[in-house]
């Protein structure tokens, strides 16, 4: 469904992503970890055309997203994206910030948009949130009201870049229950996180990327059991440590 | 020292004629100033290098200058490139509305850069077009934002007005002046006129805060 095929991309002389191929096939869920600064944010937000690169090709279902004639905001429309600072619109309530993108970009009727948003926000355990705005909830709620706002686009594939890294310790885990129970419904899904609890239980491959390389791409067994590589290794170790 | 303050009610129709030229002053000011200020802001945000630098040389020179050597120059010089004299008051309002511009672009500018850049991606993400993520997305919150800043601005242009006294428009100011003098009864008009310009702007920075308060985001 994603692939990307040997992407560059520097700023001047700094290169930020250096030859990286990666595949995801439908259903599966990719975990993308690293040292900050690695590259993975940028590799991910490559993957939707948020970020240009100089070299390479990036296809998602099978169209270009680097090629000059590709309708971008079209093909964003089937790719849900949800960000580390959750990126709600602070002037509108939490059901409209979920309804208007389905009655502005996907043409739906204001009652069908309201009604798949005040489902998806029962799904998400706020349905009692929808007339507050974003300001008035907590990071954690805010973070389920951005995945629910990205669902209810009926999204062929999720992308997630670190949604948990800007939470408070006690909220991470209701956001990773959300992302937990999207893997197992079969959603194709690519994450940027360090949650390797997360990756231990629903991701089907980690890739392991430092320095703008992809250093480790493996099934997860293997790279929980024995990573290939002494920084995938150091990496692993010092983030598990505790 | 006996002060009458009855000659102020004989004056009263002058007096309000002054008061309505400058309001009308003020309102074309902001509304002409802020046009231009938008189209302006628009240049400076241009990747194109000529644009930006263009508005930005203009609002610049035009924030370094002071506002009576602007008025000064425009009724000086608008006559000598139109070829003919022209009304004062329209040479007052040319150098208002293009005084106020820069000022107007350098509010709209910090407006708009005050959202965040992730609202400009998300947008982006959610299959927005960049012009729909503007309307939708951007340009709302730039407009909440900039409220507070755009009020005061009108406030002080409001007492800035008052400079128009130079070259003889009858303002609200000019006109307490004129009175003053041919009725001999300075302080009472004088203090009429701060009276007058202390409740107009006591009301209006009120409303203001009062704004501020009820949208803080």
């Amino acid at each position: 469904m994603i692939e990307v095929r040997q992407v560059s991309k520097w700023y001047g002389n700094f290169g930020v992503l250096d030859d990286c191929s990666l595949t995801i096939s439908k259903g599966e869920v990719v975990v993308i970890c690293g040292p900050s600064g690695s590259g993975k944010s940028t590799l991910i937000k490559c993957m939707n055309g948020l970020e240009a690169f100089q070299k390479g090709e990036i296809f998602f279902d099978g169209i270009s997203v680097g090629a000059k004639g590709t309708d971008l905001p079209k093909l964003r429309s089937r790719i849900g994206m949800v960000f580390q600072n959750f990126e709600l619109f602070p002037h509108m309530s939490v059901l409209k910030n979920i309804a208007l993108p389905q009655i502005k970009i996907l043409n739906r009727r204001r009652a069908e948009a309201e009604a798949r948003a005040e489902k998806l926000l029962l799904r998400m355990g706020l349905k009692a949130q929808a007339e507050k705005f974003p300001a008035q909830l907590s990071g954690g709620q805010q973070q389920r009201v951005a995945i629910a706002r990205a669902l209810a686009m009926d999204p062929v594939a999720m992308l997630f870049d670190e949604p948990t890294s800007a939470l408070d310790p006690e909220m991470i885990n209701e956001v990773l229950d959300v992302m937990v129970s999207l893997a197992q419904e079969g959603m194709t899904m690519a994450v940027v996180t360090h949650e390797m609890g997360f990756a231990r239980r629903v991701a089907n491959r980690v890739v392991f990327m430092d320095q703008g390389k992809i250093v480790e791409d493996a099934a997860k067994e293997e790279f929980f059991g024995t990573p290939r590589s002494d920084r995938a290794q150091q990496f692993l170790s010092k983030i598990l440590q505790h | 020292m006996n002060f009458d303050f009855s000659v102020l009610f004989q004056y009263r129709d002058l007096l309000l004629q002054g008061l309505f030229v400058s309001f009308e002053l003020t309102f074309i000011a902001i509304i002409g100033g802020m046009i231009i200020g938008a189209f302006l802001a628009l240049m400076r945000m241009s990747s194109i290098w000529i644009v930006s630098a263009l508005a930005g040389g203009y609002v610049n020179f035009l924030r370094s200058l002071p506002l009576i050597l602007v008025i000064f120059w425009f009724y000086v010089l608008t006559p000598k490139i139109v070829g003919h004299p022209i009304d004062a008051y329209a040479s007052v309002l040319i150098a208002f509305i293009l005084f106020e511009a820069a000022y107007y672009c350098e509010i709209i500018r910090a407006g708009i850069s005050s959202v965040k850049r992730g609202q400009v991606q998300a947008g982006l993400a959610m299959g927005f077009s960049y012009l729909r993520v503007m309307r939708y997305v951007v340009l709302p919150q730039a407009l909440r934002n900039m409220v507070p800043v755009l009020l005061t601005q009108a406030i002080i242009m409001f007492q800035d007005t008052s400079i128009v006294y130079v070259v003889g428009v009858r303002d609200f100011l000019t006109t307490a002046d004129v009175v003053a003098n041919s009725t001999n009864r300075p302080i009472e008009f004088y203090s009429l006129a701060a009276v007058t310009y202390l409740v107009i702007c006591f009301i209006a920075s009120h409303l203001v805060s009062r704004l501020q308060r009820r949208y803080a985001l």
